[in-house]
């Protein structure tokens, strides 16, 4: 078999893409190797760890999990564009505080859904922020540092 | 690993998509939410010719409420019937049950039909299925089957769903007079349950089912009549499947654990 194309046209981080991506790309792939958005990191590639993860209509998704030509017709957002949203600026800032991050490769998936998890409950509490960043495994820190970025973002958009 | 060589379609319609499948049979694999499919086929452990998305075909992730049935979609995400008001009020264990299922990105694009399609063992709503007595509909171009959950579940990821067919809607018959109560042991939060169980009572009745335990989940009426007279749950009918990790005598220990719990949970109101 030939390796099949499929053109897609989407909005990523704002802006109008098009696009032929080979079918069996997944979304990740092709953020970093199409678009040069290499901030999603590809870690498992099956969808244990949580540092491909994307913003697709409006919710996280695992990048890896999803290819790239279901991406035609949805709204993308990546970590390079959280900077521009309220709670993922707040969450950058209190990661850098709080050193929650060493290597940085689990960093952009778990703001992205620290920033899901806050967009929803602006108050958590440290165990709910636990378990809803148990999809996101980071080899470096001991989360710990993580959960306390997290707790100081809340509170601060909370002010 | 990257994902080998499949032709992809992406129907617009349910016809469309039951004329493909009647074509390419068991070739075809049915992408939905993908959080099984994918890590699947990344990891080259199937090699399906063509995956039917059908994703953008319209009506299919609907939850509705019609006559004495709670309607699910097969298309419906996790998210949103964990979500859901209408779950919430008329088949609270499913909300239960998928707070365990996987992690919030996994939830946010994984469906029902899909969990239901892959009856992997350790899977939450198979069981819940089977212990809310739900029925469950499959479509091909030959028209629709319905299944009760009980028969549904035949083995080890082996469900009655012909290559030809995909899964449509689950119904859950109200029982506005039950209490229902979902447990799960795992090793990490999120992970395969090594053992979990969806119960419910009222109407003079017991209904259990497990994930995790068994290949495959299925009601167990020795255990049910034990616990309806107030005794100790009788595990003798239990055949567990074994792993390295989780031996099958773990695994019916972990059940009578959990039945414990449940007991608890339904008598602690």
């Amino acid at each position: 078999m030939d390796e099949p194309f499929a053109r897609i046209a989407c909005v990523v981080n704002g802006r109008a893409v098009q696009a032929s991506v080979p079918v069996r790309q997944s979304l990740v792939d092709w953020l970093r190797e199409g678009l040069g958005l290499t901030g999603s990191h590809v870690g498992c590639a099956h969808g244990a760890c949580g540092a491909c993860h994307a913003v697709v209509g409006g919710v996280v998704v695992r990048g890896c999990l999803m290819l790239a030509v279901q991406a035609d017709s949805e709204t993308v957002e990546t970590i390079e564009h959280a900077t521009h949203n309220p709670i993922g600026h707040a969450l950058q800032d209190a990661f850098f505080e709080r050193a929650a991050l060493q290597c940085g490769f689990c960093t952009p998936g778990m703001i992205l859904q620290a920033a899901e998890l806050l967009a929803e409950q602006p108050e958590p509490s440290r165990e709910v922020i636990r378990e809803a960043l148990s999809g996101n495994l980071c080899r470096c820190t001991g989360y710990q540092a993580i959960v306390d970025a997290v707790e100081l973002a809340a509170a601060r958009l909370r002010a | 690993m990257k994902a080998p060589l499949f032709d992809y379609a992406r129907p617009e319609t349910l016809a469309a998509a039951l004329s493909l499948l009647a074509v390419h049979g068991d070739a075809a694999a049915v992408l939905a939410g993908g959080q099984s499919l994918m890590p699947m086929l990344n990891l080259r452990m199937a090699q399906p010719g063509i995956l039917l998305d059908i994703n953008r075909i319209a009506g299919l992730d609907e939850i509705g409420v019609t006559g004495e049935h709670l309607v699910i979609g097969a298309c419906a995400r996790h998210r949103d019937v964990l979500r859901s008001p209408l779950v919430v009020t008329h088949a609270p264990l499913l909300a239960e049950a998928l707070a365990y299922v996987a992690h919030a990105a996994i939830r946010n694009r994984g469906t029902i039909g899909g969990s239901l399609a892959l009856a992997d063992p350790a899977a939450e709503l198979p069981a819940c299925a089977v212990c809310l007595g739900a029925k469950i509909v499959t479509a091909s171009i030959g028209g629709e089957r319905t299944h009760a959950a009980d028969h549904f579940f035949r083995g080890l990821y082996e469900t009655a769903c012909r290559p030809d067919e995909m899964i449509l809607r689950i119904l859950v018959p109200l029982r506005p007079s039950h209490r229902f109560v979902f447990g799960e042991v795992a090793r990490r939060h999120g992970d395969y349950a090594i053992a979990g169980l969806a119960m419910g009572m009222g109407d003079g009745e017991c209904r259990v089912a497990f994930c995790g335990v068994e290949p495959a989940p299925r009601r167990l009426p020795a255990i049910e009549a034990t616990l309806l007279c107030g005794d100790e749950p009788d595990l003798s009918e239990l055949r567990p499947m074994s792993s390295e990790d989780a031996p099958g005598s773990f695994r019916v220990h972990l059940a009578g654990v959990l039945l414990r719990r449940a007991v608890e949970a339904l008598r602690g109101g």
